[in-house]
């Protein structure tokens, strides 16, 4: 198990405890946190699980690979700590995680 | 999907239907790029309907929608497509192009021509289409200089006249033209099938209609139902840069390869039954109408907003818009659409 906080655009927060080795997005859809829309469910290839990690996440968390930039570059808000959902699984590294959901997904 | 998602194997470069274009006359536009050049010009001119510019625009559409739907005549006999389903998409796409607004005919018009084969009657020849896309060209040419000086509020044209990969497209005149044209087809056929599309599925499905009386929230979940189970666009083409393999079956290097998403909106082995319009679904915003990958629809979030608002409208007026005849299909393997719909309208 490994725990995961999801912030609102709003700023209310949502912490779930999660299996090792399910996404962030699954995880959000699996427990009806919203602001994930995962229009393709899972196959990075939608952008509309876009989340921003809490900075001093970014470090365990990583970059995306070339699929998930360039899915990522059409957004217009991205950020440098944008990541797509459904490419980040949980483990127990990442145990604490807290990522950020955007106003909006495209 | 996994062709969709395969741009660096599956290019998009020439055409994106099932035809080609004619050789001596043809428009590149960014549907028709791959990366660099698509990324580059897609992101010029995404922000107009990216959601934080939707917000700013909802309060217009629902006006207009709402002045529509009070003109309308109970009781009688009216054509659905051309009174609401054209009209709502046309006066949209000419406030994305800050256009003149009595002039809005025109693009309608010249969406139709571009898109049109010549047994549809839409034109008579391909001299016709060229005659009238390049009256198109030269009406946008003199909008784009005007801009070029006196930049707009955020429409499409002065982004185009200012975004740094596109502010030299006069150079370009076909290149102009092909974007246009995307722009023009992509915000108007789409959405004004699937606003004619979700009239004539809550017809064929009495229940539904009698759910969403009862509970107009379910608004938010039928508008995805609406794109899958009309899917306007029926399906896109790509042609595969090197030799590869599909489900088993050889693709070879310049091979056409086409993707069925009206197919794929019907593939029971993901959803289930998927030819019943059921508008509560779990999930129904996993469908294919709008693509996946770097050419996914761009537009997505604008159709889905105008279809959400006019379904509100709707529902404050009218106890049922009635369907009183068959719909005139539009003759195409491409668009999936509506000539004609008969309804008459019912108070509430």
């Amino acid at each position: 198990m490994a725990k995961v906080t999801f912030v609102q655009f709003s700023g209310e927060t949502t912490t779930i405890d999660a299996d090792n080795g399910d996404s962030v997005m699954k995880i959000a859809l699996d427990n009806l946190v919203p602001g994930i829309d995962a229009d393709c469910g899972g196959e990075c290839s939608c952008a509309t699980c876009h989340i921003l990690v809490e900075s001093e996440w970014m470090v365990r968390v990583g970059a995306g690979n070339d699929q998930e930039n360039a899915m990522l570059g059409l957004n217009p808000d991205r950020e440098p700590n944008s990541r797509l959902s459904c490419q980040i699984a949980m483990t127990d590294e990442l145990n604490g995680l807290v990522v950020n959901l955007p106003e909006f997904q495209y | 999907m996994h062709v969709d998602t395969n741009h660096k194997v599956f290019s998009s470069e020439g055409g994106i239907t099932l035809g080609d274009q004619d050789e001596d006359f043809t428009l590149p536009m960014f549907i028709a790029m791959d990366p660099p050049k698509h990324d580059d010009q897609r992101k010029v001119v995404s922000p107009v309907v990216a959601p934080i510019n939707l917000v700013k625009l909802e309060s217009t559409i629902r006006a207009r929608a709402a002045n529509l739907l009070d003109a309308l005549p109970v009781g009688e006999e009216i054509d659905w497509v051309d009174r609401i389903s054209i009209e709502l998409t046309t006066q949209m796409l000419a406030t994305l192009f800050d256009f003149p607004f009595e002039q809005r005919r025109k693009l309608t018009r010249w969406s139709d021509v571009a898109t049109a084969n010549l047994e549809q009657g839409i034109i008579e020849s391909e001299d016709q289409r060229r005659e009238e896309l390049v009256e198109c060209l030269t009406t946008f040419i003199e909008i784009f200089k005007e801009r070029q000086q006196t930049p707009g509020d955020n429409d499409l044209i002065t982004m185009l006249a200012h975004g740094e990969s596109t502010k030299d497209m006069l150079e370009r005149p076909m290149e102009f033209l092909g974007n246009l044209i995307l722009l023009i087809v992509g915000g108007n056929d789409t959405t004004r099938n699937s606003i004619t599309g979700g009239i004539l599925a809550l017809n064929q499905h009495p229940d539904q209609y009698q759910k969403l009386r009862e509970n107009p929230g379910l608004i938010a979940s039928m508008v995805p139902e609406i794109i899958r189970w009309q899917t306007p666009l029926a399906h896109m083409r790509r042609r595969a840069l090197e030799d590869t393999v599909i489900g088993g079956k050889t693709i070879k290097k310049g091979d056409k390869v086409v993707m069925w998403y009206v197919s794929g909106n019907r593939d029971e082995s993901a959803i289930e039954t998927p030819d019943k319009f059921i508008i509560d679904r779990a999930r129904p915003r996993q469908h294919l109408s709008f693509g996946f990958g770097i050419h996914r629809c761009m537009g997505n979030r604008l159709a889905e907003m105008q279809l959400r608002i006019v379904w509100e409208e709707i529902l404050k007026r009218f106890d049922t818009v009635e369907v009183v005849g068959e719909p005139t299909y539009i003759r195409s393997a491409f668009v999936k659409g509506y000539a004609h719909l008969p309804v008459v309208l019912h108070k509430k």
